[in-house]
């Protein structure tokens, strides 16, 4: 035993020598100072970490056996799920995970929103997971045509068209993105390239940066309050707990729950009623047959709700992009004293709580055929969507917030 | 807090309901059962007699179907195999794509994942719906699939339905709908013994439309399980960790 420590210990010497292995395991985790009160928001963080992994994995091992061709993608699919050994279970959970890692990561958005974590000094931090979100909206996007069935190839017909109503060179864009004419074999081809390799490749990056950029300033917490400002005789904040072994410990259970939900949907309901794989899907794409019903996945839903409920085409586009993009101006919109919702007055709360029903109704109209009460019902949260945004500077301001204590409040 | 969570899930809950509302004649649900491997067996039976002479699935592998449903390669052999002498060929269909467009109109569909993307109970009452109509060439339409282009092949083990109309009136105009169907000649088979002929022949395309099916379920629990006791043993060891944080 002595003899295998010191060989180990040895090691990790030697490598220190030569790479700031030790310094950097302190840095991110050994020593990295967490406050002590986060609470169940605080775990979608480290499952989006978990989710990407699997994604990642799970896609490496699809990738051994999917073909990028519009003759042999469908049937690919299907050889994976039938003659490759546990095929199916990683390709389940691949298509499981996509849907998981909108669910995670809405949740930890949302948590950003709860508790002020946008705010002052972590602007960087979300502007970066932004663009970590956008990058993820498109490697859905893109992942999403591989199945090649009638809700690929549709669907992707649909968002690349939105592309043609930019003018001048709205038709030339969508050419280009397409390749071809229609969505087709070529279209395909990039898409795959782009979904195994570029969007990953980007998102794994802005995750490193957003873990770079949260270390630096340190990890809010439920009461919005700097536990650094606190710190007792070893300079160590007071509030604070290293994340080795504390949080890792803590974030096993989150993790270990999380994976029991996720084998709940993978083994027992892979296609969640249609929500996450659906049954047009399973129809191989046919250039020539339009589905009655063409919907994004549901977690683009809202949005596509809001690009419909406006007339004109251009402004719907331009309105649906600005419904995904508002979401980089919130650390400056927000002119709150406070961080927290704890010490937030009640304008705050009701705006959060009228932005909350919004998205959900606009994702849940953005699944139906549009009637003319449901266009109008759309047009009224849409207008709430953006209030929330565009009215923050004045009802952030004028609210009545509560006296923030000096040192976090235990749970 | 908890009264937005609630309200989120309980609009989420609603959201699911709402989309759940049908029209068109009324379903009777399938009542499949994959534990049934004598049904399945009997469904592949029917599969390779009436549907594959003109349907392929081919993504279905017939050694598969052996070692699936617990049948000797001999006996898939005799009794099941009629396109091809390969055991590890996929279900191809006997005639030509061109020869059915000739025949029928379209190509008959692949029916490898017909029950992912149809689902099992539109199969099934897809089977039971069929009825006479002489301005149709085969002398059939179907009360799910109008204007199919599919003519009644098991007919003679159903017997021939005809439809029973009643008046509707439709905003000031009046219209005959379909109220049920009734047995103008009787077949092969009574009514019961049908329904259990549509059953085993959807619950085989299930199958057929996800072998995994068979096994998913039990492994997922063993999955669980599993992660139920890791569960406690990491809770265990957070709550020694933790004792002195607060």
């Amino acid at each position: 035993m002595n003899v295998v420590v010191k060989g180990l210990t040895g090691l990790r010497d030697w490598v220190d020598d030569r790479f700031p292995l030790v310094q950097l395991w302190n840095e991110h985790m050994g020593q990295y100072y967490a406050p002590k009160n986060f609470n169940f928001w605080y775990y979608f963080g480290v499952l989006s970490i978990v989710v990407l992994a699997l994604q990642i994995v799970t896609g490496i091992w699809l990738t051994m056996n999917y073909k990028p061709d519009a003759e042999l993608a469908f049937a690919s699919i299907e050889y994976i799920m039938r003659d490759v050994e546990w095929g199916w279970l990683i390709r389940y959970m691949h298509s499981t995970g996509a849907s998981a890692f909108f669910i995670v990561v809405y949740l930890h958005m949302f948590r950003a929103l709860l508790y002020g974590s946008y705010k002052k000094p972590r602007e960087l931090i979300w502007v970066l997971g932004m663009f970590t979100y956008l990058a993820l909206m498109a490697e859905a996007f893109l992942g999403y045509l591989l199945p090649w069935g009638q809700m690929s190839f549709w669907g992707a017909q649909v968002i690349i068209s939105l592309f043609g109503a930019i003018p001048f060179i709205g038709e030339t864009l969508s050419l280009w993105i397409r390749g071809d004419f229609v969505v087709s074999d070529v279209t395909l081809n990039r898409f795959f390239s782009l979904h195994v390799i570029a969007m990953p490749l980007a998102i794994v990056g802005l995750v490193f940066l957003h873990i770079i950029a949260l270390h630096e300033v340190g990890s809010n917490n439920p009461d919005g309050v700097e536990i650094k400002k606190k710190k007792g005789a070893d300079g160590k904040p007071l509030d604070g707990i290293p994340f080795h072994p504390y949080y890792t410990v803590k974030d096993s259970v989150g993790v270990i729950v999380f994976l029991i939900l996720f084998a709940a949907v993978v083994f027992f309901a892979p296609e969640f009623g249609g929500w996450f794989l659906e049954a047009n899907n399973f129809i191989p794409a046919n250039p020539l047959v339009t589905p009655e019903h063409i919907v994004p996945l549901w977690y683009f839903t809202p949005f596509y709700a809001i690009l419909r409920a406006v007339p004109d085409k251009l402004t719907g586009v331009l309105l649906m992009g600005a419904a995904t993009t508002i979401f980089f101006l919130l650390p400056w919109l927000d002119r709150s004293p406070v961080r927290s919702i704890r010490y937030r007055g009640p304008i705050f709360k009701t705006a959060l709580l009228m932005f909350v029903i919004s998205f959900v109704a606009l994702g849940y109209l953005g699944t139906q055929t549009p009637t003319p009460e449901m266009t109008w019902m759309a047009r009224g949260f849409s207008v709430i969507y953006f209030s929330f945004f565009l009215l923050m500077p004045f009802y952030s301001k004028i609210d009545k917030t509560k006296p923030v204590p000096d040192r976090v409040t235990g749970k | 807090m908890i009264r937005l969570i609630t309200f989120v899930l309980t609009m989420l809950c609603l959201g699911s309901v709402l989309a759940a509302d049908g029209h068109g004649p009324v379903m009777q649900p399938a009542k499949i059962d994959l534990s049934d491997e004598l049904s399945l067996q009997r469904g592949a039976r029917v599969f390779v007699n009436y549907c594959v002479s003109c349907h392929s699935a081919s993504f279905m592998r017939y050694n598969r179907i052996a070692e699936d449903l617990n049948l000797s390669e001999e006996s898939v052999k005799t009794n099941l195999m009629f396109t091809t002498d390969k055991i590890g060929d996929v279900m191809r269909v006997a005639m030509l794509p061109s020869e059915a467009e000739a025949w029928f109109g379209v190509s008959p569909p692949d029916l490898s994942v017909v029950a992912r993307s149809r689902g099992p109970d539109w199969l099934y009452n897809f089977l039971l719906g069929f009825y006479i109509d002489e301005s149709k060439s085969t002398g059939v339409n179907n009360l799910f699939f109008k204007d199919t282009a599919m003519p009644h092949v098991l007919w003679e083990q159903q017997g021939l339905q005809r439809a029973v109309y009643r008046t509707e009136a439709d905003g000031g105009r009046e219209k005959e709908a379909i109220m049920r169907l009734e047995l103008a000649q009787r077949g092969r088979l009574t009514e019961n013994e049908y329904k259990r002929l549509a059953r085993d022949l959807v619950g085989f395309l299930v199958y057929v439309g996800e072998p995994a099916k068979l096994v998913r379920h039990q492994i997922g629990f063993w999955v669980i399980v599993f992660l139920l006791i890791f569960l406690v043993a990491a809770y265990l060891m957070k709550r020694e960790y933790w004792k002195d944080v607060y």
